[in-house]
């Protein structure tokens, strides 16, 4: 039984020719848990590798060969789903899913059916415009990853490699409670950002440690739900936003034509945008599920579940509650630092003993913008938190303005160096000798007679001698002198 | 030295460490009586000549300078279901055509850590499927036994370890590894005069052993005496990490529970094995051993298993599911035989098509379909469930008794072709299909002949991981039925 | 629950088994005959009946994250019936 969890919202309806519609989706996310070894034999999890080579005869499927499961694997199920709030069941049933396909060598998948590790948790996005959202998660369970068939490598044939045979993974799977592209988008950041936070999954989805199932459907607002079609291993969150308003608006035109929604299988085709039926999985599927006697059931007591609970970190929403109640951010800019753990670690260490909401300016402001450029995380761009920290210090007291920060910022990512020694080199010390400034003053006012007369009508002429003098002074005067001397001097 | 293949695993062990003769000697025994005699018995797929004499030699080396584990130079034969590095292993079926295993299973690697020599690959039931031996790859296998009175029409040895219990019983290797999944070791253990033993499920590692049902599955011994057996189940078990249903608990000296005393023991006896129809020969083999143990002093009680009559059926459920999953691994991809065609879903029914036998196939076809979608429910999850009430007779039965007694077979041994009824097959297991699906020991001790001279066998039945009990209370039987009656050499 | 000759082939096409016309006529009788057979666990009350799900009383053993196997190509590819470059070759799959 589906509950709709959700008031329709007219921001997300898709307006039609006959009216308007709105889309229900939900995901199956497939994370790969972070793990030396596989789920169920001792061969490496190492991404790439020549072909066959992190392959034991158990992922290989020779005969006699037994499952043995991996304990980390077990401990990171139980670690996600705390992360995830989520009901965690102590006895859980590893069932077969028999299907063949060259890529499977046992012809079945050992995964969990009806008695899954995890059970009902939530996940919570803050959308940008319409707030607080909550996406149910209906369950979490383990199985093994398939093999790979590679169809272009030699003429007329298809080739199997067996590297991620086995591979540990959790298929996520969410309540059908969200309602546009964008709260996709959002619940798979969000919940990328979860995984990264626990360790579980690196969360890497060009190497398909993080891709989705997403079933899409679509109905009028508010009414019943409609058939829906499910995209397989959809690997980019851009994709994903792309497929489901590709989907939308293919299901829309077929109903608006009369026509009916088949329930089937599709892939999404990055290049030209557009999701195909996968004639192939059409073939009606019967997996005959059973528990696998090879393995008996998963059963672990409630110590198990605390000394795992014991060790979880600062999750992103308590991490972003208590950035807004320690540094006095707002929602928004805390929402942004908690998306990758390494930023707001990053963010905390520069904030360290300074004004939180300068070094947010910093670090999500010409930082981010700098990391973004060179395609880097904000804690990986190449400068570190002290010496971004160091940066502010010298404005705070007054060695340099904002300003020439910002070009101090610069050099630091061409040449390196520590701002102190770039300022002392470049000779970028603030001046704040009254004496010199009242000088430069002097000579702007001597230069321009008429403006100096101009100014006690017209107030606002005061910047323009403001940047004048900075700019005689090469950036350096100080610019509460200059604005203080430059008042008493034009008797304003 | 020709008189070397009559001793059996006790004396050879013994005249091996006397130095009475060499491993080699009586390895080149074994050896020569197979290239006599396996070509009319069919109880050896391959024999592996040279690695014989390899281990013989390298045995006879430690028994030189007094070393040597508990079967050092003691020449086997290995049931096709084990997985033997670099040797033969196909399951007796097509579909594993010209696998060579680059591992060793934990079981033989057992055997061959405590020293014993490797002599062959024996035949059985393809995948372990069939009680007749008639369902190879390989050809059907022959009982050394005859009915006596003329006819001498070939008999079947039982099944599925039939290549085991032929050889065995053919003086054609001292003892012989099997496996059994409802019956595959105690069956034709009986219907060759053989002592055969399928010990608590875990007891043995089932890494590198074939998987037919893995949820039944054991391996065991075949041999000529209780003792043997003993010796046997002490080398063949072990726990290992590498079997998640193998049991971590310590192996205890079975050879060392062969006390002969029974006093007190108590003895249960099940109705429901009473069977509408059964023979006079097995009802009175029966009875006679009831006296035989209540005479060494063991109590004997009427017990009941009232799910008895379902655990058959139950199990033609369980085993085929099972079957059907564990066999989807053979599809002509990455080992054994692969029928080509350029369609990758043609070349799949193609090879499985060709490469399993009618009763495999049959197998697989009820397994796939008892877990298929809308029957799964009425067929496996009910069998499950009547399998837990199987498991729970025994128990309330253990509550009042140490061990059962029951007739290992409903008839001795049979002509191939004989039976063509898939169910009338499978009758066969009747007696020994209940232990399986409670995943308890069960041991079959020869006890006597019927009107036509052929073995029978009685089967005790005991509490999970209690093998110790049965081994004495076999020993007693054992000594009570002085079985000592001999297939007349004809082959 | 008789089997008829559409659900031989159905389940047949399941366990990727081809059979023939005849085969498939033979096979639907002896499955027909087995099903029957087992018919007779109706009789048994099961209600209230946890089915088994492991015949020994014991705990799952667990091991440690620990890479210890693989890297072995030669051993995985070892029987293969067609290979190339350490890969399985296996004809045109279409997805």
């Amino acid at each position: 039984m589906i509950v709709d969890t959700r008031t329709p919202n007219p921001k997300n309806f898709i307006s039609g020719a006959t009216g308007d519609w709105e889309l229900v989706i939900g995901l199956e996310v497939h994370a790969q848990i972070t793990s030396k070894s596989k789920l169920f034999s001792a061969s490496s999890t190492s991404f790439g590798g020549e072909p066959n080579d992190h392959v034991s005869l158990v992922d290989a499927a020779m005969p006699g060969m037994l499952p043995v499961i991996n304990k980390y694997c077990v401990e990171q199920a139980v670690r996600t789903g705390l992360g995830l709030k989520a009901k965690i069941n102590k006895r859980s049933v590893f069932d077969r899913k028999n299907y063949f396909y060259p890529d499977l060598p046992q012809g079945y998948q050992i995964s969990q059916f009806k008695d899954p590790i995890v059970g009902e948790g939530t996940v919570h996005l803050d959308m940008p415009e319409d707030g607080a959202v909550e996406v149910g998660i209906e369950r979490l369970h383990m199985e093994q990853d398939a093999g790979k068939s590679i169809h272009d490598l030699v003429p007329g044939k298809s080739v199997v490699d067996l590297n991620r045979s086995g591979v540990a993974l959790m298929e996520i799977v969410s309540k059908p409670d969200i309602r546009s592209a964008d709260e996709a988008k959002a619940y798979v950041t969000k919940l990328r950002t979860i995984l990264r936070y626990l360790g579980t999954c690196d969360g890497n989805m060009e190497e398909g440690s993080l891709r989705a199932d997403v079933n899409v459907s679509v109905r009028e607002p508010g009414g019943e739900f409609g058939t829906r079609c499910e995209i397989k291993n959809v690997n980019s969150i851009r994709f994903i936003g792309q497929a489901i308003d590709y989907e939308a608006r293919r299901q829309i035109d077929i109903l608006e034509d009369g026509g009916e929604i088949d329930q089937e299988t599709r892939l999404f085709d990055p290049k030209s945008g557009v999701t195909r039926s996968m004639r192939s999985k059409e073939e009606a599927h019967d997996y005959r599920y059973f528990p696998d006697p090879d393995l008996l059931p998963l059963e672990f007591d409630q110590a198990f579940v605390d000394e795992i609970a014991a060790s979880l970190p600062e999750l992103p929403d308590e991490k972003q509650a208590r950035m807004i109640e320690q540094y006095g951010l707002s929602a928004y800019d805390a929402g942004l630092l908690v998306d990758e753990p390494e930023t707001a670690a990053f963010f905390e260490a520069v904030a360290e003993g300074r004004d939180a909401k300068v070094a947010v300016n910093w670090v999500m402001g010409d930082l981010a913008a700098h990391a973004n450029q060179v395609g880097k995380p904000v804690a990986d761009a190449g400068i570190s938190a002290g010496q971004l920290g160091s940066l502010i210090d010298l404005i705070a007291d007054g060695t340099i303005s904002g300003k020439i920060a910002k070009d101090v910022l610069d050099i630091m990512i061409a040449e390196g160096g520590e701002p102190a020694q770039i300022v002392q080199d470049k000779g970028l010390k603030q001046v704040t000798d009254t004496g010199a400034i009242e000088a430069i003053i002097d000579e702007v006012i001597a230069e321009n007679p008429d403006k100096a007369a101009q100014v006690k009508e017209k107030p606002k002429m005061a910047g323009w001698f403001v940047g004048q003098v900075m700019q005689k002074s090469g950036g350096k005067a100080n610019p509460q002198a200059v604005n203080a001397i430059l008042a008493q001097k034009l008797g304003l | 030295m020709s008189d070397l293949t009559e001793l059996n695993l006790a004396q050879v062990r013994e005249g091996l460490r006397g130095k009475d003769f060499t491993s080699r000697e009586i390895t080149d025994a074994y050896l020569e009586a197979i290239d006599t005699s396996n070509a009319a018995l069919n109880a050896y797929i391959t024999v592996t000549h040279d690695k014989a004499r390899a281990m013989a030699d390298a045995s006879d080396a430690k028994l030189a300078s007094g070393e040597g584990g508990a079967l050092e130079g003691v020449p086997l034969g290995i049931k096709d279901l084990f997985a033997t590095e670099g040797v033969h292993t196909q399951a007796c079926s097509h579909i594993l055509d010209g696998f060579e295993p680059t591992y060793e299973s934990t079981v033989t690697q057992n055997l061959w850590d405590d020293g014993a020599v490797m002599l062959g690959k024996l035949n059985m039931d393809e995948f372990a499927m069939g009680s007749s031996n008639e369902t190879s790859y390989y050809g059907n296998v022959v009982n050394p036994w005859r009915r006596s009175g003329g006819d001498n029409a070939p008999l079947v040895p039982g099944g599925s370890s039939g290549g085991s219990a032929s050889a065995t019983a053919a003086h054609l290797c001292v003892a012989a590894t099997g496996t059994d999944t409802g019956g595959s070791i105690r069956q034709p253990a009986a219907l060759t005069g053989l002592v055969g033993i399928k010990p608590t499920y875990g007891r043995c590692s089932r890494w590198g052993i074939v998987a037919f049902a893995s949820s039944l599955d054991q391996a065991g011994p075949l041999t000529r005496t209780v003792r043997d057996s003993a010796i046997m189940l002490n080398s063949m078990a072990s726990p290992d990490p590498k079997d998640t249903t193998c049991v971590d608990m310590p192996v205890p000296d079975y050879e060392a529970a062969l006390t002969g005393d029974v006093r007190g023991l108590k003895v249960g006896i099940p109705k429901e094995y009473r069977l509408d129809g059964m023979p006079d020969e097995i009802e009175t083999l029966w009875q006679q051993g009831i006296d035989w143990l209540r005479s060494a002093g063991a109590e004997i009680k009427d017990v009941s298993l009232p799910h008895t009559k379902y655990a058959l059926p139950a199990y033609y459920i369980v085993a085929p599911a099972e079957a059907s999953s564990n066999l989807a691994r053979y599809d002509g991809v990455r080992y054994g035989l692969r029928v080509p065609d350029d369609d990758v879903v043609a070349m799949y029914e193609k090879t499985r098509s060709e490469g399993f036998g009618p009763e495999v196939k049959r197998r697989v076809l009820i397994g796939t379909y008892v877990l298929s979608a809308g029957y799964y429910d009425a067929y496996y999850l009910r069998a499950q469930k009547v399998r837990t009430l199987i498991k729970r007779d025994f128990e309330q039965a253990f509550e009042d008794v140490d061990v059962l007694l029951t007739p290992a077979t409903p008839s001795a041994a049979f002509a191939p072709g004989e039976i063509t009824d898939p169910v009338h097959m499978y009758l066969n297991d009747i007696f020994t299909v209940t232990v399986n699906m409670a995943g308890l020991p069960g041991i079959a001790v020869p006890a006597g002949l019927d009107p036509k001279g052929l073995p029978l066998g009685l089967q005790l039945i005991g509490k999970a991981f209690d093998e110790e009990t049965l081994f004495r209370t076999a020993g007693v039987l054992e000594e009570a039925a002085d079985f000592t009656a001999r297939p007349e050499k004809w082959w | 629950m008789a089997v008829d000759e559409a659900t031989v082939r159905r389940i047949a096409k399941l366990a990727r088994i081809s059979v023939s016309d005849d085969q498939a006529h033979a096979i639907e009788g002896e499955l027909n005959t087995i099903l029957d057979w087992v018919e007779q666990l109706n009789e048994v009350n099961v209600e209230g009946v946890e089915p088994m799900t492991s015949v020994v009383e014991m705990s799952m053993k667990m091991r440690d994250d620990e890479v210890a196997d693989g890297e072995c190509p030669e051993k995985v590819i070892a029987n293969a019936p067609a290979n190339e470059e350490h890969f399985y070759l296996v004809p045109k799959v279409v997805e």
